[in-house]
């Protein structure tokens, strides 16, 4: 066994940390924009609109990026749970390892095998089978979302195993209780609907973006323009409520099963009927007090048990060692809320311009909707963090430590990978952010260029920044 | 139960070497592709080379996923002795298919700039190396790993010898040949009379480098030895190295000839027979010298709930793998491509 504070212990789970937060994006963008693609291809083979046909081509680019980076970003994760946590894997695999074969077979194939056609097949197949390719994609997104988080909540919600006592391996009792464990219902909602939020948000600015800019140069907005705007706006007025109500369910869940979470994400110390919500805080592990605590009395029950005088956990109720760490989650899980609600605002403010038809008109609403563009990925990855180190100190719920679960990997070898990953990520990843923002940038044309990335430098060079193609570009090139 | 104990972890190590089979040839002449950059400069032809796998790259690699996630399942005790066993080569493999992956796309979109030749660089250096990393690993595990009470007990360079070094270089040769002889059926005009050069001197580099590993090898562990010497082992395993000097041949008549289709059959052969030799040696020792495949497999429970979706969907990927590549024939010109 190693120790909580053991650096080696902290680098892995940096390192992993690191990486599956960098990798969730990606796959979260790939969920949202294929099943995006999807209704936008349905629409112009329905209505026969080139409009959409526009907005097909001008989002296949953005896919075909964001989804190069998710199959990398995602290779590594499929390596790592036996790099860093070797003993998990041994102990757990017979489980979790099943689940991700599942989702290898039916969802990776899937995606990869349709990729192909989706992205350069247009005029080999015909648009009826690209559509299906198309649908192929977007479907086996979602499968492998599927698949993954009811691995991850099994690690929350561990059911329907027994515990070989000789090896202390997780053997399987009962796969449709493995499966559908009690927390992966809500989790699948909860991250499907963030997944389409974000991207409708990422959609969003983009079409905010290019109204205001057409309004600066004294130009009405194109059609796809408006078109995209408007679509993404439908979303967050609709998708936004209905998350916040998967979001309540799922933290009735939380305390049904995971009440130490609970209550490190309230930082809340004493269980109390009658609990006040804390806007604000910092929760002090040491002295078991959240300081500079910022109270509405009565809130916390009323969110927690729908009921004023309801009995809410408190972080005295569970051993000091098993205790998750109360600062990250309590201002992670604040920051996730305050961004649904205001994802929500956005949502309600554009139905209101739309009724008084002044959606595409109204620059301060497109300048906040610019703003929001990174606002479903934050939430996303705040809710992530919640949840995830919400779960520690253990990897399997209450059955095994993290530092129980860690790789027998030299500190050295630790350090040294943990520079590569992170210079590669950010070289990798930034310059592919810098890709897609330029891309971006370029406004939809009607008459769209076809989706094939050979076209790309032409439209590089010719609709967005003249400066693309710099003074160093001839050693370059 | 006995009995599909002892029968479930045969199965799935044939399913197991038929995955990485199919990975090996399959993201094999991608890699290679890549490592031809070196050779080709020519900015046209290089995006025919890209062309000619852009559309099916990514399900070739998802078969790297599907080894470590069978192995993650099914061996999960080989899952955990050999990534940390090889925690470095495979962390730096990682990392160089990343370069290589993005490398597809970041190319093209980057056209004109100062970052394009970054990633043309790193497609080629990414591809070395991620075939590199692996023939290294791949000898790694043939030469054996240090296990005491189930877990690696080893140091982070213990995978670093001659051997695994040969073993390396061995397969960046092999997956440059089986790239050179993919383009030779995939292209035409000058890149495909290049390739037919480049093919022959690399079929000789491969032709040497697996006399040299298959002389070497027996010489690891007593048992590799006798698995090739014992009588009557000897009748069965005998045909391996006779074909592969067979398919040498055919593979020079086909060059010759200006055969289409193939030298690249012939290359095809050759990673056969060497993952066959190696299964025959290394037989049925899962990480060398001391587990076995029963002692790191998962329960029977496991094995069987996997083995009956795996019977059912991977007829079907194989499926639409194959229509995905028929979709996708013929050869590829500095014209057409995907333009």
């Amino acid at each position: 066994m190693q120790y909580a504070h053991d650096p080696a212990l902290l680098l892995a789970r940096f390192q992993f940390a690191f990486t599956v937060g960098v990798h969730i994006i990606f796959p979260a963008f790939s969920i949202g924009l294929a099943a995006y693609l999807a209704v936008l291809e349905g629409l112009w083979l329905k209505t026969g609109r080139p409009v959409f046909l526009d907005l097909y081509r001008y989002w296949i680019k953005i896919f075909s990026i964001v989804f190069g980076m998710g199959v990398v970003s995602g290779l590594v994760m499929s390596y790592e749970f036996g790099t860093n946590w070797s003993i998990f894997s041994k102990k757990a695999g017979p489980i979790t390892g099943v689940l991700l074969s599942y989702e290898v077979m039916t969802a990776f194939f899937m995606e990869a095998g349709f990729l192909g056609i989706m992205l350069f097949g247009m005029n080999k197949v015909g648009r009826k089978l690209h559509f299906a390719a198309t649908c192929c994609v977007s479907v086996g997104t979602l499968i492998s979302m599927t698949w993954i988080l009811s691995s991850n909540s099994w690690m929350q919600t561990p059911r329907g195993y027994t515990i070989d006592p000789a090896t202390g391996r997780f053997l399987p009792a009962d796969w449709l209780a493995i499966i559908f464990n009690p927390s992966f219902p809500f989790r699948l909602v909860h991250m499907g609907l963030a997944a389409f939020l974000s991207v409708a948000f990422i959609v969003g600015a983009t079409g905010a973006w290019h109204m205001l800019k057409a309004r600066k140069e004294g130009k009405i907005s194109t059609e796809p323009v408006r078109v995209m705007f408007s679509m993404a706006m439908w979303m967050a007025a609709i998708i936004a409520p209905i998350q916040i109500l998967a979001g309540d369910a799922h933290g009735l869940n939380t305390l049904k099963y995971q009440p130490a979470k609970i209550a490190a994400m309230e930082g809340d110390w004493d269980s109390e009927g009658r609990a006040p919500e804390l806007l604000f805080g910092i929760p002090n592990m040491k002295t078991e007090h959240t300081d500079y605590a910022v109270k509405v009395p009565l809130v916390g029950s009323l969110i927690l048990t729908h009921s004023l005088d309801g009995k809410v956990p408190g972080m005295k109720d569970f051993p000091r060692d098993q205790r998750p760490p109360s600062p990250v989650i309590f201002f992670s899980f604040r920051i996730m809320v305050a961004l649904g609600v205001l994802m929500a605002l956005v949502g309600f403010w554009s139905l209101w311009l739309r009724r008084n038809s002044t959606l595409f008109t109204n620059p301060v609403f497109h300048r906040v909707a610019l703003c929001m563009a990174p606002a479903g990925f934050i939430a996303l990855l705040c809710g992530w963090i919640t949840t995830e180190v919400g779960r520690q100190p253990w990897t399997v719920y209450g059955l095994l430590r993290t530092s129980d679960s860690v790789s027998p990997v030299a500190l050295s070898s630790m350090a040294v990978s943990m520079t590569a990953f992170v210079a590669v990520y950010v070289l990798v990843f930034g310059s592919g952010m810098g890709i897609l923002v330029r891309l971006l940038g370029r406004a939809p044309q009607e008459g769209e260029h076809n989706a094939i990335p050979a076209d790309a430098p032409k439209i590089l060079a010719t609709h967005t920044h003249p400066n693309v193609i710099d003074s160093s570009s001839g050693k370059g090139a | 139960m006995m009995d599909f104990a002892y029968w479930l972890p045969i199965v799935w190590a044939v399913i197991l070497i038929a995955a990485i089979s199919i990975y090996v040839v399959l993201d094999g002449f991608d890699l290679g592709i890549g490592m031809l950059f070196a050779l080709e400069r020519h900015p046209d032809r290089r995006d025919v080379m890209v062309n000619t796998v852009a559309p099916v790259w990514d399900g070739n690699e998802t078969w790297m996923v599907l080894g470590g996630a069978v192995l993650y399942g099914v061996f999960p005790g080989a899952y955990a002795t050999l990534l940390p066993a090889f925690y470095l080569p495979i962390i730096l493999m990682l990392l160089a298919l990343i370069f290589r992956g993005v490398a597809f796309e970041f190319r093209v979109m980057t056209r004109g700039t100062a970052r394009e030749g970054l990633w043309n660089t790193g497609f080629m250096l990414g591809s070395g190396i991620a075939a590199f990393c692996q023939g290294a690993i791949l000898g790694g595990v043939v030469q054996g790993v240090k296990v005491v009470d189930g877990a690696f007990a080893g140091g982070a360079l213990d995978w670093l010898t001659p051997f695994s070094i040969v073993c390396g270089l061995a397969v960046m040769c092999g997956y440059a040949l089986l790239g050179a002889t993919w383009l030779i059926w995939r292209t035409t005009g000058v890149l495909e009379a290049s390739c037919r050069r480049w093919a022959s001197r690399l079929a000789a580099g491969m032709f040497l480098a697996i006399v040299a590993v298959s002389l070497w090898t027996p010489l690891l562990h007593a048992p590799y030895l006798r698995r090739w010497t014992d009588w009557p082992n000897f009748l069965f395993v005998a045909p391996v190295p006779v074909l592969v000097g067979v398919l040498g041949l055919l593979f020079i008549m086909g060059l010759r000839r200006g055969h289409s289709k193939g030298p690249f059959l012939c290359a095809l052969g050759w990673f056969f027979l060497c993952l066959s030799g190696l299964g025959i040696t290394m037989w049925p020792y899962a990480v060398p010298p001391g587990l076995t495949l029963w002692d790191v497999s998962s329960p029977p429970s496991s094995q069987f709930f996997q083995l009956i979706g795996t019977a059912i969907l991977l007829p079907i990927i194989l499926t639409y793998t194959i229509y995905s590549y028929h979709v996708f024939r013929g050869k590829v010109t500095e014209t057409d491509g995907y333009h």
